[in-house]
């Protein structure tokens, strides 16, 4: 097995990015695929972290995409947004909203899949525009019971005045 | 240029690139301004000025030695910034992880179907 479990690569080239590098043992289709068919994204985009109740794709420019989990415990974390440019296998542009914070402009995702001798490099560079909702988007990924540090963020996010 | 409230918390302290070469600095022991002045090449007003954010946060403490004020760093508020960049991670390893199931399978599934697949 080739897989390369743990830690994905997370670094902040700028201070509005977010860039995650992983590579895969299977071919770029197999990972553009996995990556854009609902019943497959309904398998691993929740992590362990709960289950994917909406996973909805409209795979065309223009076209929009929604995905919705529900927390072990209990709470509903829902993303969306739209493609702006689709080369099949290749790449894929798309804009995302965190469903929790309204009147927030979303992030431009660029997620790249290169492939070389079989393995995949999946590249996804995500900017947010600022920095304070580059944060706000790490710590929407938190855990349920992390409450606390949400309420944290929240005063941050005040204090920043976005 | 920086609004004062901006300048309260960790995340915004540790945003400006010069700021992040002071606590480098200072990661490796405690120095007086003009050390810092030296090492990164840069006017001892800027240098003031930033040490100035730096201790607002909590990031950086002084202390008077004689004639000299001696600076140290504690990192202990940038512990929240680096919980969540940990955390966020730790999500995306887990989709990682679940992705390779499911590219198995995949994998798997196309090699059984032989050469039908002209992708």
């Amino acid at each position: 097995m080739m897989t390369t479990s743990g830690t994905a690569p997370l670094t902040t080239p700028t201070e509005t990015q977010i860039l995650i590098t992983r590579e895969f043992a299977a071919p770029k289709h197999l990972v553009f695929r996995a990556w854009t068919t609902p019943e497959l994204i309904r398998r691993w985009w929740s992590g362990h972290r709960g289950t994917v109740t909406i996973a909805d794709v409209d795979l065309r420019v223009g076209g929009a995409w929604r995905y919705v989990m529900t927390s072990n415990t209990g709470f509903e974390v829902g993303f969306h947004g739209e493609f702006r440019e689709i080369v099949p296998d290749e790449r894929l542009v798309f804009t995302e909203s965190y469903e929790g914070m309204d009147g927030v402009e979303p992030s431009l995702n660029t997620a790249t899949f290169a492939e070389t001798d079989g393995l995949t490099t999946l590249t996804l560079l995500s900017d947010y525009g600022t920095r304070a909702v580059r944060d706000m988007v790490i710590a929407s990924g938190m855990e349920a019971g992390m409450q606390e540090a949400m309420d944290e963020l929240e005063r941050v996010a005040v204090d920043l005045d976005i | 240029m920086a609004r004062a409230a901006t300048t309260a918390d960790a995340f915004n302290a540790v945003a400006e690139p010069r700021r992040r070469q002071i606590l480098d600095v200072l990661a490796h022991g405690e120095h007086q301004v003009n050390d810092l002045v030296n090492r990164l090449g840069v006017a001892q007003p800027t240098v003031s000025k930033h040490l100035r954010v730096l201790r607002e946060v909590g990031l950086v403490h002084v202390r008077e030695d004689g004639r000299q004020r001696m600076y140290r760093l504690d990192p202990r508020p940038l512990k929240p910034i680096h919980d969540w960049l940990r955390d966020y991670e730790q999500l995306w390893s887990q989709r990682f992880d679940l992705l390779d199931v499911v590219l198995d399978e995949l994998t798997a599934t196309q090699d059984e179907g032989a050469d039908d697949d002209d992708d």
